[in-house]
């Protein structure tokens, strides 16, 4: 007997939430003495970080590489989600062997501050009320993220990173950790990121907030007191913003025209289309696993970012002084983060005098490249931490063939 | 001077490229060098394993950019002529140009950046003044192709050649400090220093320059 749509969604449902408040990961909690101050003014407290590792500490606590999560990504890098029941999303970057070698590297990857796989966000319970934040949750930014994150390395007896590293909202959580913890990062991967969200990168995010608040099951955002989820409206949203990970390239040789299980169109507003059929997919698979409140605050968290801004203006002096070694990396195809404002931040370390390496990868797979099968994001990720962790001293693993 | 690599074992080398031994030897050990044009990472990796420098890289090539950077080098993908700029005020000890000078659009503001970046400057290039090109034009009668340059006329990257000679007149024009300079015969091997610069322009292969303001 299949269970009905509505028994599914409550399933899901419960199943995520069980993640919100008792998440398959290590967590830190922090109490009502030691508050996180955010930079909207508010100090949030309690808070709760919840972060998955792979690989060891080694015994001067130098092999410590931090990977910073997407968007809609979560602290479930390199394991089975406990959600979806799919491989973790850089399961092809990170392990044993592979070029984040979990062999050699102590790999740590927290839930940001405002997501929903149990780091505090607004489904976390606020115990003013006893009752979801909701909308009573505090605006957080990328820089909140990257202090909570500092918070959970302090609790862990953490001094510095060997490398920290993440992709579109990770590779600007890379930046601000480069800008503001510059003794504490001995290297620095931002992949296909910007050191400020574009106008049109907010005007995407505009739409989505805009589709989920549409949706009546938001109810003003207090949707788990009501026992709903703005379902249809979260799923808009993913479908526009997936539209933006891929490129036009990549949807026509994926999808062209073709019908979906169909030989001709049905003059209706069914999906005929097989891109029409894989976007609801995609928009109806992230509900399952993802909160709407937590959506709009995070999208909100990259629209706020902007480095330069916050450094009178001058992004070079963000970097002023750093001794971190960086790597940048970028896509062709990539359109939301175009290698335009990769270089931007290449010319601003430039300006002083920063170690930078800085490559453009040829691809037709657009911003998602970097969660793919991409050998050479793979080889230059695996060379520059090889380097890098030589020169601070980490020996190759025993019998490992790919070490110098 | 530690350089283990002879002549004869870079000049069999796919890129004939001997005058890199001769650029690492002029660079000081544990310094902060910028290699404009790196390629492949070659010079990189003799100055960092040989000489312990902190290198940077810049290369125009994607390819030859991705492979440095796989290799553990710092590199980044950039053009001579447009990308200088965004360094500051001498922010390395060397600054170096490898037989790349004379694919540049702009060699006079080229090295003026360099200068600015760099507290010295080493320059590479092939020269145009060999015997063997200055007759093949004579007796050919023909754009000359040799080891060192090995395209044809539409095909070559190098758009502004030049003599020995020529770049001693540029550097005095300028009012740059010639301290160094190497001229290679066609072996790979150092001229004499005393030679004049004449017999030099006409000898030498190659040169390496080593500049300062």
């Amino acid at each position: 007997m299949s269970e009905t749509p509505a028994a599914q969604t409550f399933s899901h449902l419960s199943v995520r939430l069980a993640q919100v408040a008792n998440p398959q990961s290590a967590i830190v909690h922090f109490g009502s003495d030691a508050p996180l101050p955010l930079d909207c003014g508010v100090a949030l407290a309690p808070f709760s970080i919840a972060y998955q590792t792979y690989g060891s500490l080694n015994a001067d606590k130098s092999n410590l590489v931090l990977v910073c999560h997407a968007l809609t990504g979560d602290q479930h890098v390199a394991n089975i989600h406990p959600v979806t029941g799919k491989p973790g999303w850089w399961e092809t970057m990170v392990g044993p062997g592979k070029p984040i070698d979990t062999d050699r590297y102590f790999v740590l990857c927290p839930n940001v501050i405002g997501g929903c796989m149990g780091s505090t966000g607004p489904s976390s319970i606020n115990p003013a009320t006893g009752h979801a934040y909701g909308p009573d949750f505090p605006v957080i930014t990328i820089a909140d993220m990257v202090r909570a994150q500092a918070r959970l390395l302090d609790h862990l007896g953490i001094p510095d990173v060997l490398c920290v590293l993440g992709g579109s909202m990770g590779g600007m959580q890379v930046l601000e950790w480069a800008a503001t913890y510059k003794d504490r990062v001995f290297s620095a991967v931002p992949i296909a990121c910007a050191a400020r969200h574009s106008s049109q990168n907010i005007a995407f995010h505009e739409v989505g907030r805009q589709a989920v608040m549409a949706d009546p099951d938001w109810c003003q955002g207090r949707y788990l007191e009501e026992a709903k989820n703005p379902r249809k409206g979260l799923a808009v949203a993913r479908m526009a913003a997936h539209i933006t990970y891929l490129s036009d390239e990549a949807l026509h040789s994926k999808f062209g025209r073709n019908l979906q299980d169909r030989d001709k169109v049905t003059f209706g507003f069914d999906a005929d289309f097989q891109v029409e059929s894989y976007l609801r997919h995609q928009g109806l698979s992230f509900v399952d696993r993802f909160d709407a409140n937590s959506y709009l605050y995070i999208t909100r968290a990259m629209d706020y970012f902007d480095l330069a801004a916050d450094h009178g203006g001058v992004l070079a002096k963000a970097f002023a002084g750093t001794r971190t070694r960086f790597c940048l990396v970028s896509f062709t195809s990539d359109w939301l983060f175009p290698t335009e404002e990769s270089r931007e931040i290449v010319h601003a370390l430039n300006a002083v005098a920063a170690n930078v390496s800085f490559v453009e990868i040829k691809t037709a797979k657009g911003h998602d490249a970097f969660l793919l099968h991409e050998p050479e994001l793979f080889d230059t990720i695996g060379g520059f931490l090889r380097a890098g962790a030589l020169k601070r001293g980490i020996a190759a693993p025993p019998g490992s063939k790919s070490w110098p | 001077m530690n350089i283990t690599l002879s002549p004869q074992s870079v000049r069999h080398t796919d890129t004939a490229r001997v005058d890199l031994l001769f650029i690492a030897e002029m660079v000081a050990p544990g310094a902060r060098v910028l290699d404009i044009g790196c390629g492949d990472g070659t010079l990189l990796r003799i100055l960092s394993q040989q000489r312990g420098v902190d290198g940077r890289g810049i290369e125009l090539s994607q390819a030859g950019v991705n492979s440095c950077v796989a290799q553990g080098l710092s590199v980044i993908q950039g053009d001579a002529d447009t990308d200088l700029v965004y360094y500051p005020d001498l922010a390395f000890d060397y600054a170096i140009l490898s037989q790349t000078i004379q694919a540049t659009y702009s060699p006079r503001d080229v090295l003026k950046q360099l200068l600015r970046i760099g507290r010295r400057v080493v320059v590479s290039f092939p020269n145009f003044g060999h015997w063997r090109v200055r007759t093949q034009l004579l007796f050919g009668g023909k754009m000359p192709r040799t080891d060192n340059l090995p395209d044809s006329w539409y095909d070559t990257p190098n758009i502004h050649l030049c003599t020995i000679k020529d770049f001693v007149a540029l550097c005095r024009d300028m009012g740059v400090k010639i301290e160094r300079t190497v001229a290679l015969n066609a072996y790979g091997s150092k001229l004499g220093v005393a030679m004049p610069v004449f017999m030099q322009n006409l000898f030498g292969e190659q040169a390496v320059f080593l500049l300062s303001r």
